[in-house]
């Protein structure tokens, strides 16, 4: 090794530890934080809810437009009504800003959401409610 | 020519979605349909078609409660820009070249049988439901705008700009075209009062009367025996859902 410059020693070192610290740095990042949600469970099971509500809003966002069928079980504004939460002042934050229920998980997975450019991002009714199956 | 057109739509694509729902209706359907009121789970059925009587000898100059309803209801705000302001319901007057006798009327959708919006539409955002009711779906709305233009009564709005704070019970944003709905939200829930006809009978108007056309018992179809009415621009044969008495 005493035959190579002294810049390129340097260089080497600061790779091995800029790799170091790469590999440190890949652990997995810290699961999305979000307000719990009002209610005992879910409409569906977690590993369903996670992996297939859009699936779930979808159809039924097809079957209230088209055919007036207004369920509560899988309706967005359902959804929101539970999973919406206060500040502390007693007012709705919506569900798409920074922490909460929908934003979080969306930034963690880096899918953005077309719903809210419509859709009310907050329930409109004051009093919380139970989910009702 | 045009009255001897059946009541069900005459496109083969609306004739299967009709029978569709009809057939995925078909179970207790009896319980529900004098009411109109159906369970949240049951689809719309053609066993209904839901209309207006607009009685323009009770509508009063100057009065813009079912307007002011109509877009509280539906969480519609001013930008105090007339000309593109969305408007679901307008108040119109009319006046006889000759005699100068004004007619004072709400125009909004008429809710065609055959609706030239639906025609034109190129992504079939614009649709008639199996009720009657005629209404754009924004998730396949491309904000064309080619229904607005084939609109004869100007019923339909654009939105121009982004919107905050809309109602859960009627989502609208930037880019759709949107217009009146009957209240939808409402039927679907089996409350037969629109907020403009709300608001008028709250009023002591009673100039909008709605129901189905289909039922001889509602109130719509004996005030529409009793008193007449005739359809806007009944020449162009679209069979309106909403009548005019008195013009």
């Amino acid at each position: 090794m005493n035959h190579l410059p002294n810049l390129l020693r340097v260089g080497l070192l600061l790779a091995a530890g800029w790799l170091a610290a790469l590999v440190a740095g890949c652990s997995a990042p810290a699961s999305p934080q979000f307000p719990k949600g009002r209610g005992d469970q879910c409409v569906e099971p977690l590993d369903v809810i996670r992996r297939a509500h859009m699936h779930f809003l979808i159809h039924q966002r097809d079957e209230t437009m088209h055919e007036g069928i207004r369920t509560k079980k899988h309706s967005l504004k359902h959804c929101i009504e539970c999973h919406a939460s206060k500040d502390d002042k007693g007012n709705w934050v919506s569900v798409n800003a920074p922490g909460q229920f929908c934003e979080s998980c969306h930034r963690y997975a880096a899918v953005s959401m077309d719903c809210f450019g419509c859709h009310a991002t907050k329930p409109e009714k004051q009093p919380l409610r139970r989910v009702e199956k | 020519m045009m009255s001897d057109r059946s009541e069900q739509p005459n496109h083969p694509r609306r004739r299967f979605l009709g029978i569709a729902a009809s057939v995925a209706v078909a179970p207790g359907l009896m319980l529900f349909n004098r009411a109109g009121a159906k369970p949240p789970d049951q689809a719309v059925s053609s066993k209904n078609r839901w209309g207006m009587l607009v009685d323009t000898t009770k509508c009063a100059d100057g009065c813009q409660a079912c307007v002011e309803a109509c877009h509280k209801e539906n969480g519609i705000s001013s930008r105090g820009r007339p000309t593109t302001d969305p408007q679901w319901i307008r108040a119109v007057t009319l006046r006889d070249r000759e005699t100068r006798r004004e007619t004072h009327l709400p125009l909004m959708c008429q809710h065609c049988e055959h609706p030239p919006c639906v025609d034109v539409c190129p992504t079939g955002a614009s649709f008639r439901r199996a009720d009657g009711i005629v209404l754009v779906d924004r998730h396949t709305c491309i904000g064309c705008r080619y229904c607005m233009m084939a609109c004869p009564y100007k019923a339909r709005s654009f939105v121009h700009e982004n919107l905050h704070d809309q109602l859960p019970r009627n989502p609208r944003g930037k880019g759709c075209v949107e217009s009146c709905t009957f209240c939808v939200h409402r039927v679907d829930e089996g409350n037969l009062t629109p907020a403009c006809a709300e608001a008028c009978e709250k009023d002591g108007h009673r100039a909008l009367v709605f129901g189905d056309l289909k039922d001889p018992n509602s109130d719509l179809y004996k005030l529409l025996t009793e008193i007449g009415a005739r359809q806007l621009r009944q020449d162009l044969g679209l069979n309106t859902g909403v009548r005019y008495h008195g013009v």
